[in-house]
């Protein structure tokens, strides 16, 4: 875009990547820019914008899906790393119209105030579920070669990644404890 | 962010062979973990290659058993995986501790064994280009000498660079005197922790021995029995999801009231996971007492040169070092 005498920065021409991209069972065939998140191609090319973009920087977990049933932070996810994989968002939480256990929790627990941490929120503690289930021990499990339990301080811990500035951490505790203990 | 080719690496060698044809074209080739920390850093402007070289999908990304009751684990390996490993659990716990102490769930998720290794410091004028920083950018100055250091290094750092190693993991890897596996331009090699690391000096640019082109394949725990009683302990500002201010790995071998044998590393105090020797020689041969802990963490931290804004980590180096090995004794 420089013109004759413009003196301005020159970027380099993008490089893009023609990928196939399988996102809550639905195959979407996008251009990418290699530079671009998981969390901009959800947002900006398929208008999934149930994951938030918080922070950016893989510090407030707003933005996390499951990819390939795992949990991650989508702001750090390039999204050219995950053309073969099965990405998860919040919209696909519910089957055939139902609310997911998670989801339904959330709701009869009042586990949220304005509601921007909570598809962030929901992924992760859909993961924090399976994963206690699959026996992964973390910070505060107190033999971490026993088994795993699911108490109200290893749903603290494991949801740490995931910052909710209205405070409706109580209530975020107690529907993941009604779903996963 | 500049815009950068993406190449997809199927093994260790073909990694290597991309990464070195895009650094032929001067385009600053740099291979790709998780992410976690690269990704956000190139962001930031701190660093910006042309070309990612993808190395998440090396084969090596599981746990072997080695001879002798090692275990060998690919560096492709989520640091998640390596957390829940029944073995890594049984006998190295001290390991699976300091990764969960570490990130976040998602984050350990996504992030590499051989990238934890590699991560950069998180020092606040290293990630903010505005500022001068020696370890950004050589010979520029560094503010944090005489500004924010608080959590930066105590011991072991210079006049350039007084930056900390942020990694958990790396810390019980040094005390267990883990083996990295490289392979490079030149060849393959074997570098054992803590030397993957380097003290600043006046090139604190360079993290680490590696060679430009090097790839981490493989971290190999050596067999150490009594690693089976290990233990980490992290101190931090808030109570997760924070990097260290201090913290200490330790395994103790105990024997009738008497240190056998020992291994001990802090982590948040030094440019590299600093293996305390000093405190592992006066403790090997002597009773297994809170007096002799103290004595031997104060031999230790007698090196060290703390800021006006860190010195408060020396004693609590010393009170974490202790308060572990009395965890590892009454546990016994």
């Amino acid at each position: 875009m420089n013109g004759e005498g413009n003196s301005g920065p020159v970027f380099a021409d993008p490089i893009t990547a023609d990928i196939m991209l399988s996102v809550n069972g639905d195959e979407h065939s996008v251009a990418v820019d290699t530079r671009e998140t998981l969390l901009d191609t959800l947002r900006e090319h398929l208008d999934l914008i149930g994951a938030k973009k918080g922070c950016d920087h893989g510090q407030c977990g707003a933005c996390t899906v499951l990819v390939d049933g795992r949990r991650v932070k989508s702001c750090l996810t390039l999204t050219v790393t995950v053309d073969d994989r099965e990405i998860t968002t919040v919209e696909g939480l519910a089957a055939d119209g139902a609310l997911h256990p998670m989801q339904a929790a959330f709701v009869e627990r009042d586990a949220f105030q304005c509601g921007y941490c909570t598809p962030g929120q929901l992924c992760s503690a859909v993961a924090v579920v399976r994963e206690v289930a699959d026996g992964w021990p973390s910070a505060v499990t107190p033999d971490v070669s026993g088994p795993v339990s699911l108490d109200d301080d290893e749903i603290r811990e494991r949801m740490s990644g995931n910052l909710c500035r209205c405070g409706a951490y109580v209530n975020i505790v107690a529907a993941i404890r009604q779903v996963g203990a | 962010m500049r815009p950068f080719a993406y190449e997809r690496a199927a093994d260790a060698r073909s990694a290597v062979a991309a990464r070195a044809a895009g650094a032929a074209d001067g385009a600053g080739a740099v291979y790709l973990g998780g992410g976690t920390n690269l990704v956000d850093l190139m962001r930031l402007g701190v660093v910006s290659p042309g070309v990612l070289v993808d190395v998440t999908r090396l084969p090596s990304d599981g746990v072997e058993e080695t001879a002798g009751g090692g275990l060998l684990i690919g560096a492709a390996m989520r640091n998640s995986d390596l957390a829940a490993h029944p073995l890594v659990r049984r006998r190295y716990p001290m390991l699976t501790q300091a990764v969960v102490a570490g990130a976040s769930g998602q984050i350990r998720n996504m992030a590499t064994v051989g990238g934890n290794l590699l991560q950069r410091t998180r020092c606040s004028y290293f990630q903010d280009v505005t500022k001068p920083c020696n370890k950004r950018a050589p010979g520029s100055g560094c503010p944090a000498r005489n500004g924010d250091h608080r959590n930066l290094a105590v011991i072991g750092q210079s006049e350039a660079c007084v930056a900390t190693h942020p990694s958990d993991m790396a810390v019980p890897l040094a005390a267990l005197g883990a083996v990295v596996h490289i392979e490079g331009p030149g060849g393959a090699r074997q570098v054992p922790m803590p030397g993957l690391h380097r003290l600043p000096g006046d090139t604190p640019e360079r993290d680490t021995v590696l060679e430009p082109g090097d790839l981490i394949t493989a971290v190999e725990l050596p067999p150490l029995p009594f690693a089976a009683r290990s233990r980490y302990r992290k101190v931090r500002d808030r109570a997760s999801f924070a990097f260290a201010v201090v913290s200490v790995a330790a395994a103790l071998d105990v024997e009738d009231g008497m240190v056998k044998d020992c291994r001990i590393a802090l982590g948040g105090v030094a440019h590299i996971p600093w293996r305390a020797e000093r405190a592992e020689s006066a403790l090997r041969g002597s009773p297994a007492t809170e007096a002799a802990f103290a004595q031997a963490a104060a031999e230790e931290l007698a090196q060290a040169t703390p800021l006006p804004h860190n010195a408060f980590k020396v004693p609590l180096a010393r009170n974490v070092v202790v308060r572990t090995l009395l965890d590892l004794v009454e546990a016994s």
